[in-house]
């Protein structure tokens, strides 16, 4: 290959130097933007945004007819689906009849969308109509010579849709970070020792299963006995992301354990003959070659996390999404239904984004192309 | 609305997360739509000031609630700004059962809540969750009804005498659901109906309104507590959202639960409303407002402070005879609080109950808050929970008349509600008459239940004796059958 390519070149420099001189940059400039596009196209895919590559082919000069395909393919039919789905829907919807109406098309739901942004609107207004309200008050202690009993508190209403939503991210990655501390360390022990390997995996293979509507009593009960009741932290919080912890345990370890305990036996090798010291060993040859690995049992711990926590929420009355759909079908409106949907699809949007994310540093912390 | 400034940092940036990307995914549907935006001012405008009391030991709470009408008070009191004159700045709380919210509020996350009348009296005799709590508060009178299926409705409806005007005559008693339940055995079909909490006041309600026409609701013993020893009618618990789906599904027959259950089930043609707990036993005692007995210990001007508060709250709600229920229903509506359709909470807030589809009827005192002494917690009251509690063997064994009064002296606090209702006498907030001074806690011998039978708290075994099924005297009951 590299002799044709010397000829061609060769082959170019017979030709009159002034139009090669053209010629030359011209493609040149175009290679290096095909290649710089190539290089931003590793990230627009981690971004779910591998559609806008052809896009930018397509500017840079490349030829239309095969990147309008890979655009159909890649932003075409996804949004033909979506639109489908969504005519789908619409006419099907109304054609269930349930005790709290018919189920609600697009449109409902949009506009349900809409009650819950104003809604919070009006909730920050009523936060400031009530600090006013309480500098007020403060104001007349003062005056009444009791200063001392001044205090600022927080707004007592209801949480909004997005604190909920804000409450719900807060505990799944309280209850992911746990996760990721236990068994990404409790892994590479495993993956290490074939005797911790055959010790833990029995355990492993049985907690694996378990339900979080199982776990979430008994971790109740643990939380309200040994967590004191005025504590910084609201015991529901805790019972909902332990609960998290529970279930998104085991992806990650047993991905570490696997990745750790397949490392080229050369490495492992070499090691030896260096005679390295265990951390060493740990930090400059097992957590490299792992780490693929542990991402990609993150990511699925991460993703079971954000499922079960729905869940756990509702039971466990942590104010976060979960406990806002229950209140919802409690409630029992001719509107909650939209709502409850409003929310099915939060969840998905912020799971999907949760993965993107965890995709996102997989691939920043993985070399090879395989990932 | 666009110079709203919002005091947490977080609600800045997060609308750009989860709402833009919903939003952006069904923009292309439309639909514009209009959120009512409340207007009202802070209530503190025209009432007269109150400072704050001095010294309270806690003036953050967060306390517990239903999703039921008679949360009423609780919803008010933040509204109107009630506890904020108080000093208080309490958060409210849905709860997804009693049995969820009762364990809350005794392991400390919750300060107080909405509470069953049976549930303070049962925690404290050991019957369930064992811990003492206490009320100085009760929350309404009535405010519960009993629905059946449409199927089961058009089975009894034939043996309801017409009245007058051609309706089926009320109240309607349970005789007529006699030969339905009867014909269910003979098809060898178990009737089962929901009720809300083994210790609600909706279970004794049922249960008394079943015997009263001769149906056997069951018993208790200490080693089965599902209640259906011996039971024509079997009774399980269902939370009270859930009734009218339930109901549906045909897991149940019929319930009793408290509102806006009964008129949803009417306006969702799943049931129908037969029968009040008004018709049942006329002013009777329903929700009280609990605290664990350590709490008011340690926080006496704070209980003081709520006290004052929800006194407050239920005088506004029944106010100018009933001339605030309209606004009430509209606050109650709202999703954060019971969240029903206003319609359906109108229904029974606003002095009218429909029975059948399109039998609307007066019930004037359908939910009462203040009148008739409701929020004072009489002895009386108590006395009789524990009696229906005898009387279906929640309660083992016979205990002395005085062990009634006993219990009801440590439940209930008459002495806390007095002096918070004194205080607001002197604050020119409320008037003299408004409260029962001289009572010493037991309510004069009625006889306003559906079957005529008369009470006088005082003398709970003599009535325990005088109702018809039921234990009496020394009888146990024990594995499956009543024992002398």
């Amino acid at each position: 290959m590299g002799s044709v390519a010397a000829k061609r070149i060769e082959l170019k420099t017979d030709a009159p130097p002034a139009e090669a001189k053209a010629v030359a940059s011209g493609t040149e400039k175009k290679e290096r933007a095909f290649f710089a596009i190539t290089k931003i196209s590793r990230y627009l895919d981690v971004l779910a945004l591998s559609w806008v590559t052809p896009l930018l082919m397509i500017a840079a000069g490349d030829s239309p007819k095969q990147n309008l395909k890979l655009v159909w393919s890649r932003l075409g039919i996804p949004v033909l689906a979506i639109a489908i789905f969504l005519a789908l829907w619409a006419g099907l919807a109304p054609q269930v009849k349930t005790s709290l109406g018919a189920i609600p098309g697009p449109a409902e739901v949009a506009a349900q969308a809409v009650v819950l942004h104003q809604d919070h609107l009006e909730e920050a207004r009523k936060s400031a109509v009530f600090q006013a309200r309480q500098d007020e008050l403060n104001a007349r202690l003062v005056a009444a010579g009791r200063g001392d009993e001044v205090v600022r508190r927080n707004y007592t209403g209801k949480p909004t849709y997005y604190l909920q939503i804000w409450t719900s991210l807060k505990t799944v990655f309280f209850g992911f970070f746990l996760a990721t501390l236990i068994a990404a360390p409790l892994g590479i022990l495993m993956g290490m020792s074939p005797a911790m390997n055959a010790a833990f995996n029995p355990i492993i293979q049985i907690f694996k299963p378990v339900s979080p509507l199982a776990w979430l009593p008994i971790v109740t009960m643990i939380v309200s006995a040994t967590v004191a009741s005025d504590s910084a932290i609201p015991k529901s919080f805790l019972t909902s992301a332990i609960t998290v912890t529970l279930c998104s345990l085991w992806p990650t370890l047993i991905n570490t354990a696997l990745g750790v305990s397949t490392i080229d036996r050369d490495l492992v090798n070499v090691g030896k003959v260096l005679k390295l010291g265990w951390y060493t060993k740990v930090t400059k040859l097992v957590l490299p070659s792992a780490l693929p690995l542990i991402f990609t049992g993150m990511r699925l711990s991460l993703g079971v996390g954000w499922m079960v926590l729905i869940a756990a929420e509702m039971l466990a009355q942590n104010p976060g999404l979960g406990k806002f759909v229950w209140d919802e079908f409690q409630n029992g409106s001719s509107q909650s239904l939209a709502k409850i949907i409003v929310a099915v699809l939060t969840i998905g949007i912020i799971g999907f984004l949760l993965d993107r994310v965890m995709f996102a540093l997989q691939s920043t912390f993985t070399y090879s192309a395989n990932r | 609305m666009a110079t709203i400034k919002t005091s947490v940092g977080v609600r800045h940036w997060l609308p750009a997360l989860g709402m833009a990307l919903s939003a952006a995914l069904l923009a292309s549907c439309g639909g514009s739509s209009t959120t009512p935006v409340d207007a009202a001012a802070p209530a503190s405008a025209e009432a007269p000031i109150i400072m704050p009391m001095e010294g309270l030991e806690k003036t953050e709470l967060k306390f517990g609630f239903i999703k039921l009408t008679d949360m009423a008070p609780l919803a008010i009191a933040y509204e109107k700004g009630f506890f904020e004159d108080e000093g208080l700045y309490v958060t409210l709380e849905p709860q997804a059962n009693w049995k969820v919210l009762l364990d809350r509020v005794i392991d400390g996350e919750l300060d107080g809540a909405h509470m069953l009348a049976g549930q303070p009296i049962a925690s404290t005799i050991g019957f369930g969750t064992a811990a003492n709590i206490v009320t100085p508060f009760s929350m309404d009178l009535n405010g519960n009804a009993i629905t059946v299926s449409n199927e089961v409705w058009e089975k009894m409806k034939v043996n309801v005498p017409a009245g007058a005007d051609g309706k089926p005559q009320h109240p309607v008693r349970a005789d007529a659901l006699k030969p339905v339940i009867e014909q269910y055995k003979a098809e060898g079909k178990p009737f089962n109906m929901g009720m809300v909490f083994p210790v609600s006041t909706h279970n004794y309600e049922l249960r008394y309104w079943l015997a009263s026409g001769g149906i056997h609701p069951g018993y208790y013993s200490p080693d089965n507590i599902q209640g259906t020893i011996q039971a024509d009618a079997l009774l399980s618990v269902t939370p009270p959202p859930q009734m009218p789906a339930t109901l549906e599904a045909g897991t149940i027959y019929g319930y009793c639960v408290g509102e806006p259950w009964n008129q949803q089930a009417v306006a969702k043609g799943i049931g129908v409303p037969v029968v009040t707990d008004y018709e049942i036993w006329k002013n009777n005692p329903e929700k009280v407002f609990g605290l664990t007995d350590e709490f008011v210990t340690q926080n006496p001007k704070t209980t003081k402070a709520i006290t004052r508060a929800l006194i407050r709250a239920a005088m506004w709600l029944d106010e100018n005879d009933n001339a605030n229920r309209e606004e009430a229903v509209e606050i109650l509506a709202r999703p954060e609080y019971v969240g029903a359709d206003a319609q359906v909470i109108a229904a029974s807030m606003t002095g009218t109950f429909e029975y059948e589809k399109g039998d609307v009827r007066e019930v004037p005192d359908f939910n009462v808050f203040f009148r008739y002494n409701a929020t004072y917690p009489y002895y009386s009251d108590a006395v009789w929970y524990l009696t229906q509690m005898r009387r279906w063997g929640q309660i083992s064994d016979a205990k002395p008349d005085a062990w009634f009064d006993e219990v009801a002296r440590k439940v209930y606090r008459p002495d806390i509600y007095l002096d918070a209702a004194r205080s607001l006498v002197e604050d020119g907030i409320a008037s003299e008459e408004d409260f029962p001074w001289g009572t010493d806690g037991y309510r004069p011998e009625t006889a306003e239940f559906i079957d005529g039978v008369a009470y006088n708290g005082r003398a709970p075994n003599a009535y325990i004796d005088s109702l018809k099924i039921g234990l009496k005297g020394g009888e146990t009951v024990s594995a499956s059958a009543v024992q002398n």
